[in-house]
């Protein structure tokens, strides 16, 4: 597999704000890789970087193993999704879509056949006249995808391409995404903040936070085996403890706390945590219970229930821990009908130590 | 909607009487048969027809139109580059520049009339046409640069990424989006542009030569000799004009809200 898209120590800076810094990534032909991070942690600037609307202070962009840094836009083998799409508002549809093959200087009758293609592949057959401003959200969404990838990108970058949607259409466009990338052959690289949506799309993810990466890997690596506690705070719900590290044995650690019982977790085998650490628990990992379970859990917290949320198929119980932090179980509809609990009603927090994984206490890049 | 109290309605409609009164009035005196004072005699179309038959009024009215359309026209271009100048240009907004470009619209009409005069007479230029077209671009480049300006504020930034990323190159982002998006403003600053040309009087007295009377000036001279039927009529002309292009300029300007940056953020 070939490098499509590669980011060598870059760095770019917006005023006084180091919106990418120092972030290297390869990512390959024909991936689907998302970019994944809160708002302002710099997502959107690696795509205008990969795009060519910003320049890196430092640093290399290559796309297909060359170095890109000076390349204007339109000399990029890439198009862009825009965040709302930004389709050109006096323009129809059809000449939204025919854009980018005009610019190029296309013949008319290419040009048709192309836009026609495209359309029957996002499925907007027939809205050729429409403005944009005549069409859902859903249908400028595929407007915009078209008019990206008529173009015959080599990548195509969406950014946040279904924060507009709501969430059924959200749902559709998630399969969509997936259909056209297999169809066109071409790389994604998809910029949000929606955990769930990366997870779904990609077939790998990088988090960021404030402009540095904090780890990049599959959505299954990513989850359960995040880098720091702020990538586990990112991918999922997660219940936290910190403390300090009273000693390790090989992978298994043993992590005091100034007011709860000491408890049991374990360590990626690549590092020896020492000193403030915290300790992060799934909340479907988490057992709660009115009495002390015979299973012999590894580590057993006292609580009270302070919130039973229902979801449909699982009941959610929030409950406070002795440190007045609040932790997350989930727990499966019949498994809880059969053994209900009340608000303000004493448990036990039980979990097996290696369900528990001892993280370093501060972000840490990977 | 939530009704508006009487005493707001009673207020309102006596500040559109004391607005309006004297306009309705000198257009229904305009086709009074009276010659003198404004007792009503009966209804009569006679004094358009001598408007009509008056070369020297027609030649002011055909003066006033070239001046406002010429004016407005040059007006239009400077202001639109002007104005796309200022709103692309990379960093802090220079706000003096801000400051010197509005200042023509808030210094007193008669200073900016004695002023151009004064640089007409010292760099001895022919006072007509040429002077009075320069005269009213300087309050027709500020009113354009506004216009233009407030609506390029509403252009989405990313519908210029979105052309350059499809291949567009700086001229084709200005003639294919920038510039049809800014097609109502063009309008909307042209029409009003073209309106405060045509009825301007003051800057127009001071710079104005020989053979180079506007239709303002005209009814100011024929005034001096007397209130006539035949000013009414003319006035009345130069209002519904007035009104016409202005109601068209506000027009063009709100229609085009909906293609506006709201509308693609659905």
């Amino acid at each position: 597999m070939h490098e499509s898209v590669g980011l060598d120590k870059v760095i770019k800076t917006h005023g006084s704000v180091r919106a990418v810094d120092h972030v290297s990534l390869s990512i390959q032909n024909g991936e689907f890789f998302s970019i994944l991070g809160p708002s302002g942690s710099g997502k959107t600037t690696i795509l205008r970087l990969i795009a060519g609307l910003d320049r890196p202070d430092q640093g290399d962009i290559l796309i297909q193993q060359r170095v890109v840094n000076s390349d204007p836009p339109h000399e990029r083998p890439v198009n862009m999704v825009f965040q709302h799409y930004a389709l050109f508002p006096h323009l129809s549809v059809y000449e939204n879509v025919a854009f980018g093959l005009k610019m190029k200087g296309e013949h008319q009758a290419n040009i048709q056949k192309s836009v026609r293609h495209m359309l029957a592949l996002v499925r907007l057959e027939g809205k050729e006249t429409r403005l944009p401003g005549q069409l859902s959200g859903g249908e400028q969404q595929r407007v915009a995808l078209a008019r990206a990838l008529i173009n015959r990108p080599v990548v195509l970058l969406l950014d946040e391409p279904l924060a507009a949607l709501d969430q059924q259409l959200r749902q559709e466009m998630q399969g969509e995404l997936k259909r056209l990338q297999r169809e066109v052959k071409a790389t994604f690289i998809c910029v949000t903040h929606q955990q769930d949506e990366a997870m779904m799309l990609s077939d790998r993810i990088a988090v960021m936070d404030r402009g540095k990466l904090l780890q990049v890997g599959t959505p299954q690596e990513i989850y359960d085996h995040p880098a720091s506690s702020t990538v586990a705070r990112f991918i999922g719900l997660s219940n936290v403890l910190s403390g300090t590290i009273a000693r390790c044995e090989g992978t298994l650690c043993r992590v005091e706390h100034d007011v709860l019982p000491p408890v049991m977790a374990t360590c990626s085998p690549r590092d020896s945590p020492q000193g403030g650490v915290t300790v992060m628990v799934r909340p479907e990992r988490v057992h709660v219970s009115p009495d002390m379970s015979a299973n012999g859990y590894d580590n057993r917290l006292q609580a009270i229930v302070h919130q039973v949320l229902f979801t449909g198929n699982e009941v959610v119980y929030h409950v406070r821990l002795r440190d007045e932090a609040i932790w997350m179980a989930r727990v499966p509809i019949a498994e809880a009908q059969a053994s209900p609990l009340v608000v303000g009603q004493p448990v036990y927090v039980q979990w097996w130590a290696h369900e528990g994984l001892v993280l370093p206490a501060h972000t840490a890049p990977c | 909607m939530k009704r508006m109290p009487d005493s707001f309605i009673a207020v309102s409609l006596l500040v559109m009487v004391f607005l309006y009164l004297p306009v309705v009035i000198l257009i229904g005196l305009s086709f009074n048969v009276s010659t003198m004072g404004v007792a009503w005699k009966g209804f009569t179309f006679q004094w358009y027809e001598k408007l009509v038959m008056d070369r020297a009024i027609l030649q002011a009215a055909v003066n006033s139109v070239v001046i406002a359309l010429v004016s407005t026209g040059l007006a239009l271009i400077l202001g639109v580059g002007t104005a796309i100048g200022l709103e692309t240009r990379q960093g802090g907004q220079k706000s003096w520049v801000n400051m010197i470009l509005l200042l023509p619209l808030v210094i007193p009409e008669i200073l900016l009339g004695v002023a151009l005069l004064m640089v007409f007479v010292l760099c001895q230029v022919h006072l007509g046409f040429s002077t009075i077209i320069i005269g009213h671009m300087v309050f027709n480049l500020p009113l354009t640069i506004v216009i233009v300006r407030a609506r390029l504020r509403k252009l989405d930034p990313a519908w210029e990424d979105a052309a350059r990323d499809l291949g567009a190159t700086s001229w084709d982002v200005l003639t294919r989006i920038t510039l049809p998006l800014l097609r109502p403003a063009i309008w909307g600053a042209g029409l009003l542009g073209f309106t405060v040309s045509l009825d301007d009087f003051v800057v127009t007295f001071f710079v104005a030569g020989p053979g180079s009377t506007t239709l303002p000036l005209k009814v100011f001279s024929m005034i001096r000799t007397g209130m006539t039927p035949e000013i009414n009529a003319l006035s009345a002309v130069m209002v519904v004009v007035s009104m016409v292009c202005v109601g068209l300029s506000w027009f063009v300007q709100q229609r085009s809200t909906p293609a506006s940056s709201e509308s693609s953020y659905l």
